[in-house]
């Protein structure tokens, strides 16, 4: 495969987040960028050695930009690989992950951050970008070389999915970080108020004899840090919301003009508490899944924007971690390969429309990091998915890419495929009736 | 309140894994059984052959000295051979084992596996691995259906019945798994059901599970037929969900004032093992009130007539 083959994609429903609009036509890959696009393209003659792709009608989007990934290189790549994890993203939609810190070691280092670039750009064919800690160790004492460590290539920084309980480390860390207009990720979680909760406090709850987790430790934390950031000036986006009052918080500080943003789980999108059923580990997730009304207002704030991304908050956990009675697993679900269809859902329920969630999953996580994609725009990135919105399928969890089986949709009736993925101008995935096709980064 | 066996299905159910599921009738079925439990318990002959030939596997990984017992009398009483396989937590990988334990004990073919577990779920997470009965004999703070059930009978043989009878559970409602099975079988069997604790030991929602609830003592005492006491762990009590065991006793702990305002004939209760001075006063657990000792002799029988119901559904055996 040659570097930036000339390629066509036609007969396409283009959908552009930012326009929202829908046209039906081709779109033309140059040197890697989008060269042009639009019903006016002369297919007649394509470019001198150029691949050509017909959609057949399928919608063609920008890739997406998951701000949220738990990989597991270095240190347990016997549960995902920046490879894997990949595959996964590329066959889901998303092309370009951001993975988060929690390794071994974990990326406290600019080394660690060089090191997993290089891995990156060696085993994997979407774009896999490294955020950094930000705490040494991840143990929310000290704050990590953010300068440096932002040189060398981290995106943004967090302590994934820990929360920075020291209201004073905190407060230094967004200072410091506005001078290098670094930004701050965190997960909302007072630790001392979840304390050996593994579900939604309430109810069901009960009923089940579990350990509940109240909303207030979300909220609580994410007050604080709306006050700090108030304080300090400082960039900040909380990486992942779940009930209600916490949208209330994000409004205010939007309104207010704090430099905040936040992302919602494609779980608590889907799922609510009552999933768990009798005991499925695979639904323990952080933050938990909460009632059903709180889903309808995470839903709600996708549809008008309060919500800024949706992340998959992929966190593959095998067998030896999650086949094990609730109280006692790990939290996560894998997410990247699903993200596709399941976050269509919101939009076969009519819940949001298509351009509010491709909003969600590219465009605003990509202006959050500061990448020209997420747009169907001349110049910008080849990152493209083509892909039928309204594709049955039941989900087989033993067909994914990734290298743990742990999704909460094993065996779920689910709508869309994607059928190419598209990073920089290259095929880097087909499916092709059952099987799939994995094109690697380099020849 | 005997059900008329004519008509009465049988106990459909192959494992026991909590109250949760269960109808009226199958409950009534099973506290029937026990009642002629109680009868062969009392005989000089304490032997049944309904269990003869099968293996009984106790598995306790937490510690338990009396429900573990219970079951193993239960079983030699029906004529099973019971092993007990005593699992400390500490020692093992907790979740990993649990289901490699069962694949073990399961390839040893065993009848009837009864579990303790510290974790909610965890018997039922084991049933669904193995071939056998599964008992639950305590799953973290989710279910502790034979607890729950010999309550039950101690409660009928003594007040004839359970509907309209107005029962206080009283004390660490949170972690207790007790006083979740017995919320759900009296409500099933048409009792009143109050929890009386501090809010810091009530569990969030506990209003919509079918209980009144009360934090004062006098109030949720107020003509009551059954006062249930609960044991309050030593590690709770020391300002982590209440301030000490002096101020427990004196707002919670059953005294002869705050049993006063319970109905003259009130019994008393209380699943052991006990805390004398932070939950009981020591003269009303020996008192003429008390049920103490009635309910550790409900509780083989209610074990039999469980191991029983469930018997009667495996393979080869006759009834089926």
């Amino acid at each position: 495969m040659t570097e930036h083959r000339p390629l066509l994609i036609i007969n396409a429903e283009l959908v552009d987040p930012v326009s929202g609009k829908a046209e039906k036509g081709a779109l033309a890959v140059q040197q890697g960028v989008i060269a042009e696009m639009g019903h006016a393209i002369d297919v007649s003659a394509p470019p001198e050695g150029a691949l050509v792709i017909d959609a057949k009608g399928r919608t063609v989007t920008p890739g997406f930009v998951d701000l949220r990934a738990f990989v597991g290189e270095p240190g347990a790549e016997h549960r995902e690989t920046l490879s894997s994890a990949s595959r996964a993203a590329a066959a889901g939609g998303v092309t370009t992950v951001v993975c988060m810190p929690d390794t071994n070691p974990p990326v406290d280092d600019p080394a660690v951050v060089d090191y997993l670039i290089r891995r990156a750009r060696d085993t994997a064919g979407v774009n896999m970008m490294p955020s950094a800690a930000l705490t040494k160790g991840l143990e929310g004492h000290e704050m990590t070389e953010i300068g440096l460590l932002r040189e060398a290539g981290a995106v943004f920084f967090t302590d994934g999915a820990k929360s920075v309980a020291n209201a004073q480390v905190m407060r230094r860390a967004l200072t410091y970080a506005r001078d290098f207009g670094a930004l701050i990720v965190h997960h909302v979680e007072d630790a001392d108020l979840s304390r050996g909760g593994v579900m939604n406090e309430g109810e069901l709850a009960s009923r089940l004899g579990l350990p509940g987790i109240p909303k207030a430790a979300e909220t609580i934390m994410l007050e604080r840090d709306i006050a700090l950031v108030r304080l300090t000036g400082g960039k900040y986006h909380a990486a992942s919301i779940s009930c209600a009052e916490s949208l209330e918080i994000i409004a205010r500080a939007k309104d207010e003009g704090l430099d905040v943003t936040c992302g919602v789980s494609i779980n608590n999108l889907a799922l609510n508490e009552n999933d768990i059923g009798s005991y499925r580990t695979f639904l323990k997730v952080s933050p938990p899944l909460r009632s059903e009304e709180d889903r309808k207002a995470m839903v709600a704030g996708v549809a008008s924007g309060l919500i800024d991304v949706i992340v998959s908050d992929h966190n593959p956990q095998d067998v030896e971690t999650k086949r094990q009675p609730f109280v006692d697993c790990a939290d996560g679900a894998i997410g990247l390969e699903t993200l596709l269809p399941v976050a269509l859902r919101l939009v076969h329920n009519g819940d949001v429309t298509m351009a509010q969630l491709l909003r969600a999953l590219s465009l605003r996580p990509a202006n959050r990091i500061g990448l020209d994609r997420g747009r169907l725009q001349k110049g910008a990135s080849a990152d493209l998915i083509l892909f039928d919105p309204d594709e049955p399928f039941v989900l087989d969890p033993e067909i994914l890419h990734s290298r743990c089986k742990n999704t909460p949709f094993d065996g779920a009736r689910l709508q869309g495929r994607v059928h190419v993925t598209l990073v920089g101008g290259r095929v880097v995935y087909e499916y092709a009736g059952g099987h799939s096709v994995h094109h690697g980064r380099k020849v | 309140m005997t059900s008329d066996p004519a008509s009465a299905r049988l106990f459909p159910h192959r494992h026991l894994l909590g109250i949760e599921g269960l109808t009226p009738d199958d409950i009534l079925q099973l506290l029937d059984m026990a009642e002629d439990a109680v009868e062969v318990s009392r005989k000089v002959e304490k032997k049944k052959t309904t269990l003869r030939g099968r293996t009984q596997i106790n598995l306790f990984f937490e510690s338990s000295t009396r429900t573990q017992a219970s079951f193993e009398l239960a079983g030699k009483r029906l004529g099973a051979d019971v092993m007990n396989m005593s699992v400390a937590s500490s020692s093992i990988k907790k979740g990993e084992t649990l289901i490699d334990t069962a694949m073990t004990l399961n390839a040893m073919r065993p009848d009837l596996i009864v579990v303790r577990h510290h974790a909610a779920g965890a018997v039922g997470l084991l049933a669904r691995k193995v071939d056998c009965s599964v008992i639950n004999a305590g799953d973290g703070q989710h279910e502790h259906p034979t607890q729950a059930l010999l309550d039950a009978l101690t409660i009928r043989r003594n007040k004839g019945q359970i509907r309209g009878l107005i029962v206080a559970i009283c004390g660490d409602i949170l972690h207790s798994r007790v006083a979740r099975s017995n919320l759900i079988l009296l409500n099933a069997l048409g009792a009143e059901v109050r929890v009386i604790g501090p809010t810091t030991l009530l569990p969030t929602g506990i209003e919509n599970m079918g209980a009144k609830v009360f934090t004062s003592m006098r109030e949720g005492l107020k003509d009551a037929d059954i006062v249930m006491m609960l044991r309050l762990q030593r590690e709770r009590m020391n300002g982590s969900f209440v301030p000490s065991v002096k101020e427990y006793f004196r707002y919670y702990g059953l005294d002869h004032e705050k049993l006063a305002v319970a109905k003259p004939n009130a019994l008393v209760m209380h699943p052991g093992p006990m805390n004398r001075g932070v939950e009981i006063a020591s003269d009303i657990a020996d008192g003429a009130q008390s049920l103490i000792r009635e309910q550790v002799e409900m509780g083989v029988a209610v074990r039999m007539a469980v191991l029983e119901a469930l018997s009667r559904h495996l393979p080869n055996a006759e009834g089926r």
